[in-house]
């Protein structure tokens, strides 16, 4: 039996569930192998991990994976998961979101869970658009792009998900995209394994809306963009400037182990309680 | 103050005695936005909850509130969150989920004056039909009426109870005047308070479905961390919780979410009636309003004149069945109500020509006074 087996049954749900309603040539199901790698190489109990996502292709995710699983509304994951850790603090949530999902309408609720430094680990696939609803422009739509609707190109600037999820006081925040798949086990696997808000944006083709929007070819042709235009952060710190211009810039760039919210909180029950009779 | 003073007497504040009915409900989790007039709920609660190890959270918006109570419910905690009309209207989307997911919570609205931001300080009955149909889709709602700060502490633990009992959000909607007001109440010794638990299926792992259908509609809900992995979406669902559209399990799905509600009213209804067979005038009213019938109702005995009193204190699912056989019968029902007409077309509704039903709006931000009632009163006899 191939070595690469094992890890669908224990992970992915067996019945009905399958064949998955991603495009081919998406991004999304590599994101999701990378994140049940991750999983497996930490040997953690799957009636311990809460996935919980938005609306979205990407949010779609947790119906095929054998945790606890919850699909909730479009951009309000991480307060779902938020009271999901609070009532529960053993679970460990994984928050599964599109850019659209996370940076749009969830933008108020990241920004949050990132300076309360809510133990989450977000994982936002980013595929500069809105995949679900037919490819318009989301605020990771990079100037210039035609989507659904920017006709004439996206005449606004985008936001950077790092450094905003940084600016906001992530623990931990790292990029990586679905060609450079090793890395990207890497960035979730070290994602995961820490206190507080932590960050792993992975950057996916969408070649149904963005990628023919944008005429960036077929699946592998976008896979190959990811291959010429992006560059590891530690590659990129020993190159002369000119060499870096124009690439994006993968790898970790926040790695903190501030106080995650749930301890802080009961630090707070415990200086409280302290001499009440319970 | 700490905990619930229980057997005490006391002179409580309407909003205090929903946090107290929570505490005595064994609240797990509350998550809230701060706003005029129910921040008392959100603030005694943000005091008492951390001493006894409970989980309190403000959060930034009242979208992330309910979306946060649904999953510290889904995760095994009994939670609740607090507003009013703004922050209700924002709360409609959370709780169109919860209705459709079957998650337990409650949900306080405490009625201010709108729409929109309105008269923040001030009494209105504006959301009731909010509170029926806010949320879009067909969809099931408990709601329950305060009228004085007793029922505040009783109906928090009843909201608390029935969300378990029917797996579903339950609405307490206290007035501004209700939510404000202080009265003496005598808090129950605790062991004379009936708390439902958490449910908890019974079954092995690989039998359990998270919305088996059962006789009364409703089966034990499991948690997240349980042992029992489920999947849940707003989606429309089969019985194991994954999306379906197959057109058996979507309208099983349907009907069960509303029947579990509409035929359970042994259960659900509870009105307040006064001298409602023996008289041909009835005031319905409900919430602040109600303790306004009562006074203009004892003034009226003292001029020979005898009026009944029909108050729903469980307002939603509306009790139709009673309305229609104690009320078809009146000569004149009056409806006064602290908006421009809403609950008065549901008696209208059930009611015949024969029977008039008069309206008396009031929607300045002030109560509807004794005086108005009987001068309303007068005026069809
Ligand atoms: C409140 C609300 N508004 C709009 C929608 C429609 N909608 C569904 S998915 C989506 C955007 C998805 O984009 P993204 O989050 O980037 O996820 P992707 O599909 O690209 O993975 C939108 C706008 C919705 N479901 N709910
Ligand atoms: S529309 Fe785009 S994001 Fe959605 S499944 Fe298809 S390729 Fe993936
Ligand atoms: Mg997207």
């Amino acid at each position: 039996m191939p070595a690469r087996l094992p890890y669908a049954y224990k992970y992915l749900r067996a019945k009905k569930k399958f064949p998955h309603v991603w495009c081919p040539g998406c991004g999304i199901g590599i994101v999701m192998g990378s994140i049940i790698r991750a999983i497996d190489s930490l040997g953690w109990e799957l009636d311990d991990i809460l996935m919980v996502s938005g609306i979205g292709c990407t949010s779609r995710m947790p119906v095929y994976v054998d945790f606890n699983t919850l699909h909730t509304t479009h951009g309000r994951a991480l307060a779902f998961g938020t009271g999901a850790k609070m009532a529960n603090p053993n679970l460990k949530v994984l928050a599964v979101m599109g850019d659209g999902d996370s940076m749009a309408i969830g933008g108020n609720h990241i920004i949050h869970a990132a300076r309360r430094n809510m133990d989450i680990t977000a994982i936002i696939v980013n595929n500069n658009n809105y995949g679900m609803t037919g490819g318009q422009f989301s605020p990771t739509t990079p100037q210039g792009a035609k989507t659904a609707t920017t006709p004439y190109g996206m005449i606004e600037p985008d936001f950077d998900i790092c450094k905003l999820t940084e600016a906001a006081g992530a623990n931990y925040v790292a990029r990586g995209d679905v060609y450079h798949v090793m890395e990207l086990d890497g960035l979730i696997k070290n994602a995961l394994s820490g206190p507080g808000f932590r960050v792993v944006e992975a950057m996916a083709p969408c070649p149904t809306n963005f990628g023919r929007a944008n005429r960036q070819g077929d699946a592998v042709k976008m896979m190959e963009l990811f291959k010429d235009n992006t560059i590891n952060v530690a590659q990129a710190s020993k190159l002369p400037k000119e060499k870096t211009e124009g690439k994006i810039v993968r790898g970790i760039f926040v790695d903190k182990d501030g106080i995650g919210y749930t301890e802080r909180y009961q630090d707070l029950c415990d200086r409280v309680s302290s001499g009440v009779k319970k | 103050m700490s905990g619930v003073p229980w057997g005490e007497t006391k002179l409580v504040q309407g909003n205090e005695a929903v946090a107290l009915g929570a505490l005595a409900a064994g609240i797990d989790f509350f998550a809230g936005y701060p706003i005029t007039p129910s921040t008392e709920v959100a603030e005694i609660l943000a005091r008492e909850m951390p001493i006894i190890g409970k989980k309190w959270i403000q959060m930034e918006d009242e979208i992330a509130s309910i979306s946060a109570i649904i999953g510290g419910s889904l995760a095994g905690g009994r939670s609740m969150t607090a507003t009013s009309g703004p922050g209700f209207s924002l709360m409609q989307e959370g709780l169109g989920y919860a209705c459709m997911t079957e998650v337990p919570l409650v949900l306080v609205n405490v009625m201010r004056g709108g729409p929109s931001t309105g008269l923040p300080t001030q009494v209105a009955q504006g959301d009731v039909m909010q509170a029926r149909w806010g949320t879009h889709g067909d969809h099931p709602a408990i709601v329950l009426a305060p009228s004085d700060v007793k029922e505040c502490f009783e109906l928090t633990i009843k909201a608390f109870n029935l969300a378990e009992q029917f797996r579903t959000p339950v609405i307490l909607m206290p007035d501004e005047v209700i939510g404000h007001m202080r009265e003496k109440l005598t808090f129950p010794k605790e062991e004379e308070v009936c708390v439902i638990p958490p449910s908890s299926p019974d079954v092995p792992l690989e039998w359990y479905e998270h919305y088996h259908s059962s006789a009364t509609g409703v089966s034990p809900m499991a948690h997240f961390g349980s042992g029992y992995r489920f999947h849940v979406t707003g989606l429309t669902h089969d019985t194991h919780g994954f999306p379906t559209r197959k057109v058996d399990e979507v309208i099983s799905k349907m009907n069960r979410l509303k029947q579990k509600i509409t035929r359970r009213l042994d259960v659900l209804e509870h009105n307040d009636i006064h001298n409602v067979e023996e008289s041909k005038i009835i005031i319905f009213c409900y919430g602040s309003v109600y303790r306004s019938a009562l006074a203009a109702q004892q003034i009226l005995a003292k001029q020979r004149k005898k009026i009944g009193i029909f108050r729903p204190v469980t307002i939603w699912p509306f009790p139709d069945r009673t309305v229609k056989e104690m009320l078809d019968t009146k000569d004149v029902i009056l409806v006064p109500e602290l908006n421009q007409g809403q609950m008065i077309h549901e008696v209208e509704r059930l009611t015949s020509d024969s029977v008039r039903v008069v309206p008396l709006h009031r929607y300045d931000g002030y109560e509807i006074t004794p005086e108005q009632l009987v001068a309303a009163v007068l005026e069809v006899m």
